[in-house]
């Protein structure tokens, strides 16, 4: 049990007072972004990465991932207490979450939704604990069309997973492989698309596209609603956390099922949003009281939030073992990864064991501080949505100017932060996908250079990428996954078509 | 989303949502087509030493272009097309009273910098779309600053912009 000792030894490297004080505000700092209207855990964390420029790559990673936990906590707030989803994955907890909230159980339901996450984020950390070693070791052998393949596969399942048109999806991603590659060409050094403009050289930064698409765009769609706030005030009580603590282990099943879908989801990209759908509908089919659920059953609420936490926290196992993130939040750990000099991938697990490590036992550790913080302070941030929304709405968009200031200190990329914002409001309203986007943004460069590579190998033969059985494999279920939408639709014709998913419209596009 | 509900059983005027899908489309297939173009010149074959520059961005412009026409198809022929009202005017006018405000904030953020500017745009934010009192706001808008100002420039050593002008010149940061 080599990966018990490893972990021991995180422990040793994060427990400094230093750390958990980081640890503390990670998760207050996340839970408020969670909370706010327009910043979410993807643009929350690309906000406050340059905070961290100064600090030790551990530290910092610490705090950042925190501040993720933080708003994977904070969606749930919203959901249950004002019946708007923080996030895409807590629309699941308003179904169940919400009329517990209307029937005087709010203080219940939201223990429950913590609870049921920290579960969740808990099997998927064990997971990772013992998974990741062994896929960075394995994917240690890959070479270039093994790792081109793995992002082609990241990519299609976008499309085979991915809900509504799938020219949609494709247009959103090539996209931003598009804007991936303006700039200076990494191979020959050319200047690729950027019709003269020196100031186009730096290309698009990623994190300037995240905080714009999600923060200047969530802000325009709520403007436009005419956001008023009305909610359900919850106190949080010990003897309230008590009792429901008494009730929970009875759903146990649905929690290690619920569990199970996540993990799954949560490794394969885009997941945590239809993990938490699915695992509502399989709860919901098995339970016995299943004809109850919607009307504010337990067992409704912790079905989706621990699905959702478990796919939250999974999305970090390909990050971390591949170096290919599984969401725009991992996408963004990613990118302060590269900044702090860190090559993400199977060899951070051989050169920098303290630092993978560390961050390993600081999602253990977040994980209960977060519980603890989010149950004790409950009531702070639902006040925090009583603030009218026209002091929220310029204090947000401040802050996203700032964010994207401090990327590069460069004054134009606050005018890109719009222009991606106009984009997110009009993609976000004609429901294009905008994860597979930022995906393509963050991973156009290496998926290119990969590309390159594996057709340099093979002198321009695109049959490289089944020149053996694993490349293949890969590429293969990357290809059925592409042509998903045609395959499911010849499968409808042959057999009789199934009863439509019952969630299919409430489940958001992202 | 009950508002929705109330207000839709009238006919709300506005353009409906496929044919700004469709303009979407073509403004896609537009840069698919720029994509390609661009990839073609920087060379899109084979070089002497490999890959040219063009080469995979010359793919990416031709699944633009696809998936541009594909919606395109879809937003104009397909059967589920959406003729929902996009936005109708009363939407329209809340969403361009952020995002006008916002367009000469970050115009103010070049003259100015960051600090001067967000105040003044916290401040007419609260007064113009929030109806506060002058006094209030602008008590907000100074805290608010003065915090980012802590943060930033005292406790996390990170400068931020100063425009221009720099007005905040004599404080020594």
């Amino acid at each position: 049990m080599e990966e018990i000792g490893a972990l021991m030894q995180g422990f040793s490297v994060i427990l400094t007072p230093m750390n958990i004080g980081l640890m503390f505000v990670g998760i207050i700092l996340g839970v408020l972004i969670g909370v706010l209207p327009g910043l979410g855990g993807a643009n929350g964390v690309a906000i406050l990465l340059p905070l961290t420029f100064t600090m030790s790559p551990t530290s910092a990673i610490i705090m950042l991932s925190c501040i993720y936990w933080g708003a994977l906590f904070g969606g749930a707030i919203t959901s249950i207490l004002f019946n708007i989803p923080g996030e895409p994955w807590s629309v699941a907890t308003t179904f169940d979450g919400y009329p517990m909230a209307q029937s005087g159980q709010a203080g219940a339901a939201l223990t429950t939704a913590f609870t049921s996450s920290f579960v969740g984020a808990f099997l998927a950390v064990v997971m990772i604990t013992f998974l990741a070693p062994l896929v960075a070791k394995f994917a240690l052998k890959f070479g270039s069309p093994e790792f081109f393949a793995v992002y082609l596969l990241t990519f299609c399942s976008f499309v085979g997973m991915g809900k509504g048109s799938p020219f949609k999806i494709l247009a959103s991603m090539a996209l931003g492989f598009a804007l991936a590659s303006v700039g200076m060409d990494t191979v020959t050094g050319q200047l690729r698309l950027t019709f003269g403009q020196p100031e186009l050289m730096r290309g698009f930064d990623f994190l300037i596209a995240v905080i714009g698409l999600f923060g200047i765009g969530e802000i325009l769609l709520s403007m436009e609603e005419g956001l008023k706030f009305s909610g359900k005030s919850a106190k949080i009580d010990p003897k309230v956390v008590w009792q429901t603590w008494k009730q929970l282990p009875k759903y146990w099943v649905t929690s290690i099922r619920s569990s199970l879908i996540g993990i799954w989801m949560g490794i394969t990209p885009g997941g945590a949003t239809p993990a938490s759908f699915m695992s509502y509908g399989l709860a919901k089919k098995m339970s016995k009281k299943g004809a109850r659920f919607g009307t504010g059953e337990m067992e409704g609420v912790v079905a989706p939030e621990t699905a959702a936490h478990a796919a939250g926290t999974s999305a970090l196992l390909p990050m971390l073992a591949l170096g290919i993130p599984g969401s725009p939040t991992a996408a963004v750990l990613l990118g302060g990864l590269l900044i702090w000099g860190l090559q993400p991938g199977p060899l951070l697990f051989v050169e920098q064991k303290d630092f993978v490590w560390g961050l390993i036992a600081s999602m253990y550790l977040g994980n209960i501080v977060g519980l603890i913080v989010v149950l004790s302070t409950v009531p702070l941030f639902a006040s925090i949505l009583r603030i009218p929304f026209s002091i929220i709405a310029p204090v947000i968009i401040v802050i996203c100017a700032i964010g994207a200031y401090t990327v590069h200190n460069a004054m134009l990329d606050i005018w890109f932060m719009l222009g991606f914002g106009v984009v997110g409001y009009l993609f976000k309203k004609l429901d294009f996908p905008l994860a597979p986007l930022v995906l393509a943004l963050v991973l156009g460069d290496k998926a290119e250079d990969s590309f390159r590579q594996a057709m340099l190998v093979s002198q321009g033969d695109v049959m490289v990428m089944f020149s053996n059985p694993l490349v293949g494999g890969i590429t293969t279920l990357a290809l059925v996954l592409l042509f998903w939408p045609l395959i499911s639709k010849a499968l409808a014709v042959i057999r009789k078509p199934k009863k439509p998913d019952e969630f299919a419209v409430e489940r958001p596009v992202d | 989303m009950e508002h929705d509900e109330t207000s839709e059983g009238a006919a709300r005027p506005g353009i409906s949502t496929h044919l700004v899908e469709a303009a979407v489309a073509l403004l896609l297939l537009a840069i698919g087509l720029v994509v390609v173009f661009e990839a073609r010149k920087l060379g899109a074959g084979w070089t002497s030493d490999g890959p040219g520059a063009g080469y995979f961005p010359f793919f990416i412009g031709v699944i633009i272009t696809i998936s541009g026409a594909g919606i395109l198809y879809q937003s104009l022929l397909g059967r589920n097309r959406s003729t929902v009202v996009f936005v109708d005017p009363v939407q329209l006018k809340r969403v361009l009273s952020v995002l006008v405000p916002a367009t000469v904030y970050v115009l103010a953020i070049s003259v100015l910098g960051i600090y001067v500017a967000s105040a003044m745009y916290i401040a007419l934010f609260m007064v113009v779309l929030g109806k506060y009192a002058w006094t209030k706001s602008v008590l907000a808008a100074l805290a608010v600053n003065t915090l980012f100002f802590c943060m930033f420039e005292v406790w996390f050593k990170v400068p931020l912009f100063k425009g221009a002008l720099d007005p905040l010149r004599f404080l020594g940061y």
